[in-house]
């Protein structure tokens, strides 16, 4: 019997499964439904550009996300500053019932980088007002300090540039994160393959998030099922602990030796 | 203040010309085997010499194309305001000198078009006129707005080239992105082909993108028409433009489209013909040079056409286009800019798109995400 993992909780929400999936990208709305469910995730990020919130009963991506184990996680794709981005998650906060929000401020469009000024800005603003704030940052440990002080309930800072399937680009910064945080750290974005994700998970990620990797891969439902399997591995390890690694065999002539003559 | 003329002045069209058609199948192949393409790359793909690649470019630029775009195709569609215009232009059926009945439509007519819009299921609009100064004029654009943008997510302009104030006076009314082409960067040529009327003046359209950058608009559409010039020529001036542009104004999104020329009555022959085969290769070289930039295909194309490169690094498309004032419920048989090829409806196209395994994206923008 698989042993299980250690539950997550954020903002008072627990979470089963440490892999948090997205929407976008995917051939049809009834492949990202299945891919999701394959994938096991209870958190599910949707842009607030791509449905329609104010007819929210009616759109048909919002639609095939209505599972029982589900719960979304708006995000404010699109916005450039921190009024903006304060703005839209008040919109999400109204049309989808939840408290939840990621805050993605990119004002670069081209390679969608957040923004560090904005976000901490609107972190404190939002968090102010109530929201469980999950900020897409850049991999900056001190950001990520900031960030707590103003509020965060948890960090999100990039792997790889999104969308770019690259891996685990950022780990030397990760895991200096990983070790500070006081707050759920979440590997999102860059994250190429389930080892990828099993690699930021024994690092001690709290969970990650895929999105490009499930979403355009030429089989989708069997990548998600394949990550929900490698955070679980990932996972399972860190809990367990590694054994040491060796960079070379042990010395055969000690140095301490003298000591016991 | 900085402005692409500074740039462009330092490059001479012959020369640009003759370099592309020097490029070898050698440097075809470093271009394909680099990480991050150079202008020079960009030459040597859309040069003769990889025309033997195609399959390849294609192959990667679908594989591009999907990583950063996904398996989506963002749908549109014109909506045409006036045809009134005061400009020579020797390619349009909106030509000052092209003796046709002149419309622009009145508010009522407006909201009658939105609705026969939206009853065609779409969400993002580009609204477009001539160039009438005197009558379509900003006060004109920002009462079309006030009346178009409760009905939409996202609406766009193809108009004529405006002032930097008056773009920023259009943008908080939720102008999303604004399309200007320059039609083509031979600057001889673009006076022979624009002989009269304020688009006549080269320098401030060559300068449009410079002013809507400033004025910070979303996004913006660049492009030619093809058929005026080399294609060749005028597509690495494209590049060079969204290039700089890229740079000096990085919060801003970039969109291309490559029209080529089409008849209309009484309408110019096309003075470089550019077949299917180069237009493909046009379209990969594009992808593969930026892996980000829109491309964008209209109803221009035939349906085979654009059955086929669906899936070749396009990421938005028109469907079920009106080129005249009042097409879709005011007036459905008055004069058109130009006629349009692919007539299927945009149920049709929704459903080709389905069938190749991409999700038709009606939505992907919201009001609330600028204010």
């Amino acid at each position: 019997m698989q042993k299980d993992i250690k539950k997550l909780k954020i903002g008072g929400v627990e979470f089963n499964s440490r892999l948090f999936t997205g929407t976008g990208k995917f051939s049809s709305t009834e492949m990202m439904e299945q891919s999701i469910l394959a994938s096991g995730s209870e958190l599910v990020t949707v842009a607030l550009k791509r449905v329609d919130v104010r007819n929210h009963e009616q759109d048909d991506l919002l639609d095939k996300l209505r599972h029982p184990h589900i719960k979304l996680l708006p995000n404010t794709s699109g916005v450039r500053n921190a009024k903006e981005a304060i703005f839209a998650a008040q919109l999400a906060r109204e049309a989808l019932d939840t408290n939840l929000i990621k805050l993605e401020i990119h004002p670069d469009p081209k390679y969608l980088m957040p923004d560090p000024i904005e976000t901490l800005q609107a972190t404190e603003a939002l968090a102010k007002l109530g929201f469980v704030v999950m900020p897409y940052i850049h991999a900056d440990p001190v950001l990520c300090k900031r960030l707590e002080d103003a509020g965060t309930a948890a960090v999100m800072p990039l792997g790889s540039p999104i969308g770019s399937n690259k891996g685990l680009k950022t780990i030397d910064f990760l895991e200096i994160i990983i070790e500070q945080s006081n707050v759920p750290v979440i590997v999102d974005a860059g994250i190429g393959a389930p080892s990828d994700a099993a690699k930021a998970m024994e690092m001690g990620a709290d969970a990650v998030l895929v999105n490009t990797a499930i979403a355009v891969s030429p089989d989708p439902i069997a990548m998600g099922e394949a990550f929900k399997m490698a955070v679980i591995a990932g996972r399972m390890a860190h809990e367990a602990k590694l054994a040491p690694q060796y960079s070379s065999a042990k010395a055969s002539s000690p140095l301490t030796s003298f000591l016991y003559d | 203040m900085t402005e692409f003329k500074a740039l462009f002045d330092t490059y001479s069209w012959e020369e640009v010309k003759q370099s592309i058609y020097a490029k070898t199948a050698a440097n075809v192949e470093r271009a394909l085997a680099s990480g991050k393409r150079s202008l020079e790359d960009f030459k040597a793909l859309i040069s003769p010499a990889a025309e033997p690649y195609l399959e390849q470019m294609a192959q990667m630029s679908h594989a591009i194309s999907q990583k950063r775009f996904g398996k989506v195709i963002q749908l549109y569609v014109p909506l045409y305001l006036s045809n009134e215009c005061n400009n020579i232009c020797t390619y349009c059926g909106f030509s000052f000198d092209n003796k046709v009945r002149r419309k622009t439509l009145s508010e009522k007519e407006i909201l009658q078009e939105v609705a026969a819009i939206k009853k065609m299921g779409y969400d993002h609009v580009l609204l477009v006129t001539g160039e009438a100064n005197h009558t379509v004029h900003v006060d004109y654009f920002k009462k079309a707005l006030d009346l178009v943008m409760p009905h939409f997510s996202n609406v766009s302009m193809e108009v004529q080239p405006l002032d930097q104030d008056e773009y920023e006076a259009l943008i908080p009314k939720g102008l999303h992105a604004v399309l200007v082409y320059q039609e083509t960067y031979h600057r001889e040529d673009y006076k022979i082909h624009h002989p009269k009327g304020k688009k006549s003046n080269f320098d401030y359209r060559l300068g449009t993108p410079d002013r809507l950058g400033r004025a910070g608009i979303h996004k913006m559409g660049l492009g030619v028409l093809i058929g005026l010039e080399d294609w060749r020529t005028d597509s690495f001036f494209t590049a060079l433009h969204l290039s700089y542009l890229e740079k000096q104004y990085w919060k801003s999104k970039y969109s291309i489209s490559f029209p080529r020329l089409r008849p209309f009555s009484g309408g110019l022959e096309p003075k470089v013909n550019m077949d299917d085969r180069e237009l493909v290769q046009l379209i990969c070289a594009y992808r593969i040079f930026n892996e980000e930039v829109e491309l964008s295909l209209s109803t221009r194309e035939s349906e085979v056409f654009r059955n086929n490169v669906l899936k070749l690094g396009i990421t938005s498309m028109s469907a079920g286009s009106k080129t005249n004032p009042g097409g879709y419920a005011v007036e459905p048989q008055a004069l058109e800019q130009f006629e349009i090829d692919d007539e299927r409806s945009p149920a049709q196209i929704a459903q080709m798109i389905k069938a190749q395994g991409y999700e038709p994206v009606w939505k992907d923008w919201d009001v609330a995400l600028s204010q």
